[in-house]
C-alpha cells in the first residue's frame, strides 16, 4: 500500500510559497529590520577601515593589556602585525565590523530575553524550543530565505550569524538570573525592593559574570559563521577561504583560515579576562 | 499596647487553594488534604496578637508553618485568606505601591541564611534598605555606620560578606534590618544557623539592643532554650495551627497539650534550672569585720578543717571575696606581718546570682578550682555551687528526677564558733 513511491506531502512547495508570500508582501518589514543592522555595520566598518592600521593595533594592544597583561598585549600587537603582512589587513576590518555588529545586536536583542526567560517560568517555556531550533538547524538551511529575503552581502551575512549567535547569549543570560539566590529576591522584596529594583540592584549584578560568558560565547560564534557568511557573498576574512576552496587554492584558503584563529584568539581571550575581572571584583 | 492582629489567617499553597479551604471548612485534616489534592496546608487559622515592644516567639516543628506565618506578616507569601492587621491598618488590602512603602518603614527582616548581598561590601549591606527607599548616598551611610556601630562591626565597613565568619555576617543581617529603623523586626531563625556559643553571644545582643530601643521583635524559633531566654510570650504552632500562646511561665505550667509537653520534655535543664536551686552552704565562711590579724586566722581555720578555700562575708552576711590557702600564705609571706585578709583575695573569683540558669554559670564553674559563691539580688551570699554539685544535678535532670526536691533541702551551715569567724 504504502510505496512511497510518489510525494504525497508537498511541504517544500507550500514553503516555497509561504517565503514568496512573506517577500511579496512583506518586503516593508524585512526592509526596516535590515536597516538598523545595514547603518551600523557600515558605519562601523568604514570607521575601521579609514583609521590607520597602527591606531587598531593600539587600541588592542591598550585594552588587551588593561583586562590582561603585557603577554596578552604582545601577542595582540605580534598577531595583528602578521594578518597585515599577510595583506589581509581590509578583511580583517571587514570582518571584525560584522562581528561587532552582530554581538551588539545579539546583545541588544538576547540580554532582555534572557532577562524576561530568567524570572518567568512561562516565557522560557515558550523561547526554549526556539532557541533549541536555532541552535539545531545547519546554517545552510536558513541561508536560502534569508538571501531571498535580505538579497546577499554583509548585511544578510550579519543577520544571518545573528541567529546563529543569538541562542547562547540568551541562555547564559536566563541562567545567571535563575541562578540568584531567592533567599537574595527574597530579601531584597522584604526590604521594599520594586521589581525594577529587584532586577537591577541583585539579579543583574550577581548574574553578570554568567552573562559576560554568554557574550564570549556569542562572539566565537560569530566568528565561527565568518565562513558560511561568505558563502552568501558577505566580504571580509571568510572571502578568501571561500574562493580558495572553490578554485582549490590551498595556500589562500589556509592563509585566510590563520587571520581567522588568530583574530578568534585575540577577542576570546580579551573578553575572557573581562568576565574573569568582573567575577572577581564582585566577589572579592 | 496591640501592635500586630492576626486574625484567622489561612495559607494553602498549591494551584487552587479555595479548594483546599473548602474541605478545610469540611474538617478535613493537613494529611488528608494533601493526600486528596496534593494541596499543601502552610498555616490554618492563626490567630493572636502581639504587643508593642516585645519579642514575640514562635516555635514549632519543621514544616509547622513558621516561615510561612512570618512571611504572610509582610506578604512575601501572599495568604489565602484571613487579616493582618498593623497598627490597625489590614496589610492583605495594600495595594503594590503601598505594599512597598509598608515594607520600607514598617517592617525589616533578618534571614536564617544571612541573605547577604554578595557584591556589596558590608557598609552597602547594611544600607541596602535605604538605598532602596532613594536615601543618598552619605546619609544612608551614615545610617548604616550607626547600626553597624550598634551591632559592634565598627571598622569592618569595607569587608564582603564571604570574608566574615557566620556570627559576623549575621551582625551585617542585623544591621541591614537595624538601619531602616523599623517598628517590627521579623527574625526567621536568624541565629539557627550559627554555633550554640555566638548563638546565646547573638541573643544577648538582641536582648541589649532592645534594652536600648523596643521594638516589637518577631522571632522564629525551633529552638525551645532559645524561646524561653529572649521570647516575652511564646506561640507555638503544630501542622500549620498556632496551638498555645503564652508567657514561658504559663506554658511552662500549663502545657495546652501533648504536642507541647512533649516540646518541653526535650529541654535542656541547665537552661531551666538556676544556679539558686542547687546552691549550697556547704563551705567554711569568714566575716570580715576585724580589719587586722585576718589572714593568720583565716589560713589557721582552714588548716583545721582541712579545707582549701574560705568565703569572705561581711557583717550583713553580703559576698566579698575567696581566699585559698595558698593565697592566704602568700600574703602573709609578702606582708611582713601587716597583711590584710584582702590581700590575699583571688583576683578571679566572682560570684553569680541564684537566679542565673545553670547555662550561664557554667563558664564559672568549669574554669575555677573553687566552688562558686552565690548570692542573692542584694549581693547577700547564699553558698556555693561546686563542680561536683553541678556535674551530679545534670546527671540527675538528665535520668528523669526531680531536680526541684533535690535543691529544697538544704544542708544545715557550718559555720565556726570562733568570735572573728561566723
Ligand atoms: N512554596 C511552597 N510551596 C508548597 N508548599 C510549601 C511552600 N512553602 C512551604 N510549604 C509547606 O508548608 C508547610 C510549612 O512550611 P514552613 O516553611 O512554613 O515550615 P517551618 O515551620 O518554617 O519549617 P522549618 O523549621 O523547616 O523552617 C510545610 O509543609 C511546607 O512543605
Ligand atoms: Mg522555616
Amino acid at each position: 500500500m504504502l510505496s512511497f513511491e510518489e510525494k504525497v506531502i508537498p511541504l517544500d512547495t507550500w514553503i516555497t510559497g509561504f517565503i514568496d508570500w512573506l517577500v511579496e508582501g512583506y518586503r516593508w518589514f524585512f526592509q526596516a529590520l535590515k536597516w538598523p543592522v545595514e547603518y551600523t555595520l557600515s558605519g562601523v566598518e568604514q570607521g575601521l577601515l579609514a583609521v590607520p592600521p597602527l591606531l587598531v593595533i593600539s587600541i588592542f594592544a591598550f585594552l588587551a593589556w588593561r583586562v590582561s597583561g603585557f603577554k596578552l598585549a604582545g601577542f595582540s600587537v605580534f598577531s595583528l602585525v602578521l594578518i597585515g603582512l599577510l595583506g589581509f589587513w581590509p578583511e580583517t576590518m571587514i570582518t571584525l565590523a560584522m562581528v561587532f555588529s552582530s554581538v551588539v545586536f545579539c546583545a541588544v536583542v538576547g540580554v532582555p530575553l534572557g532577562i524576561w526567560a530568567g524570572r518567568s517560568d512561562r516565557f522560557d517555556k515558550l523561547l526554549r524550543p526556539v532557541l533549541d531550533a536555532m541552535q539545531t538547524t545547519p546554517a545552510f538551511v536558513y541561508l536560502v530565505p534569508i538571501v531571498m529575503l535580505f538579497s546577499i552581502g554583509n548585511v544578510a551575512g550579519v543577520l544571518a550569524t545573528i541567529v546563529f549567535a543569538l541562542p547562547p547569549l540568551i541562555r547564559l543570560t536566563s541562567l545567571g538570573i535563575r541562578q540568584v539566590h531567592p533567599e537574595l529576591v527574597e530579601a531584597a522584596l522584604a526590604f521594599g525592593a520594586t521589581g525594577w529594583q529587584v532586577l537591577l540592584k541583585v539579579q543583574i549584578p550577581l548574574a553578570l559574570p554568567t552573562i559576560m560568558a554568554g557574550l564570549n560565547q556569542t562572539i566565537m560564534m560569530a566568528l565561527s559563521m565568518v565562513v558560511i557568511a561568505a558563502l552568501i557573498g558577505a566580504g571580509g576574512l571568510g572571502a578568501p577561504v571561500v574562493l580558495g576552496l572553490n578554485t582549490l587554492d590551498i595556500g589562500l584558503a589556509t592563509v585566510g583560515g590563520l587571520a581567522i584563529v588568530l583574530l578568534a584568539i585575540i577577542l576570546d581571550r580579551i573578553t575572557q579576562s573581562m568576565g574573569i575581572n568582573r567575577t572577581k571584583e564582585n566577589n572579592r | 499596647m496591640e501592635k500586630i492582629a492576626i486574625k484567622n489567617l489561612f495559607k494553602v499553597f498549591g494551584s487552587n487553594p479555595e479548594k483546599g479551604m473548602e474541605l478545610l471548612r469540611e474538617g478535613k485534616s493537613k494529611n488528608e488534604i494533601y493526600e486528596q489534592t496534593g494541596l499543601t496546608v502552610g498555616v490554618q487559622g492563626a490567630s493572636f496578637t502581639v504587643n508593642k515592644g516585645e519579642i514575640f516567639v514562635v516555635m514549632g516543628l519543621s514544616g509547622s508553618g513558621k516561615s510561612t506565618l512570618v512571611r504572610m506578616l509582610n506578604r512575601l507569601i501572599e495568604p489565602t485568606s484571613g487579616e493582618v492587621l498593623v497598627d490597625g491598618a489590614d496589610v492583605l488590602k495594600m495595594s503594590k505601591s503601598e505594599l512597598v512603602k509598608f515594607r520600607r518603614s514598617k517592617t525589616s527582616m533578618v534571614f536564617q541564611s544571612f541573605a547577604l548581598m554578595p557584591h556589596q561590601n558590608v557598609l552597602e549591606n547594611a544600607a541596602f534598605g535605604l538605598e532602596l527607599d532613594g536615601m543618598e548616598r552619605p546619609d544612608r551611610e551614615a545610617r548604616a555606620m550607626d547600626a553597624l556601630k550598634q551591632v559592634g562591626l565598627e571598622g569592618w565597613e569595607n569587608a564582603y560578606p564571604d570574608e566574615l565568619s557566620g556570627g559576623m555576617q549575621q551582625r551585617v543581617g542585623l544591621a541591614r534590618g537595624l538601619a531602616v529603623d523599623p517598628d517590627i523586626l521579623l527574625m526567621d531563625e536568624a541565629f539557627s544557623a550559627l554555633d550554640p556559643l555566638i548563638r546565646t553571644e547573638m541573643q544577648d545582643e538582641l536582648l541589649k539592643l532592645q534594652d536600648r530601643h523596643e521594638r516589637t521583635i518577631i522571632f522564629i524559633s525551633h529552638d525551645l532554650d532559645e524561646a524561653l531566654r529572649i521570647g516575652d510570650r511564646i506561640a507555638i504552632m503544630e501542622g500549620g495551627r498556632v496551638v498555645q500562646v503564652g508567657s514561658p511561665e504559663e506554658i511552662l505550667q500549663n502545657p495546652a497539650d501533648d504536642y507541647v509537653r512533649a516540646f518541653f520534655r526535650g529541654v535542656d535543664p541547665t537552661g531551666v534550672i538556676s544556679a539558686g536551686d542547687i546552691v549550697r552552704d556547704t563551705q567554711p565562711t569568714v566575716i570580715w569585720h576585724t580589719k587586722q590579724g585576718g589572714p593568720r586566722a583565716t589560713l589557721e581555720m582552714l588548716n583545721n578543717r582541712d579545707r582549701e578555700f574560705a568565703y569572705v562575708l561581711d557583717s550583713e552576711r553580703r559576698f566579698n571575696g575567696v581566699v585559698s590557702v595558698d593565697s592566704l600564705r602568700d600574703a602573709i609571706d609578702k606582708g611582713n606581718g601587716k597583711s590584710k585578709l584582702e590581700h590575699a583575695f583571688l583576683s578571679d573569683a566572682i560570684s553569680v546570682l541564684e537566679s542565673e540558669s545553670l547555662q550561664d554559670i557554667l563558664p564559672q564553674v568549669a574554669s575555677h578550682a573553687w566552688p562558686i559563691p552565690v548570692v542573692d539580688a542584694q549581693n547577700v551570699y547564699r553558698g556555693v555551687v561546686s563542680k561536683n554539685r553541678f556535674l551530679r544535678t545534670l546527671y540527675r535532670a538528665e535520668n528523669g528526677a526531680h531536680f526541684e526536691q533535690q535543691a529544697v533541702e538544704h544542708p544545715t551551715s557550718k559555720c565556726l564558733k570562733s568570735p572573728a569567724f561566723h
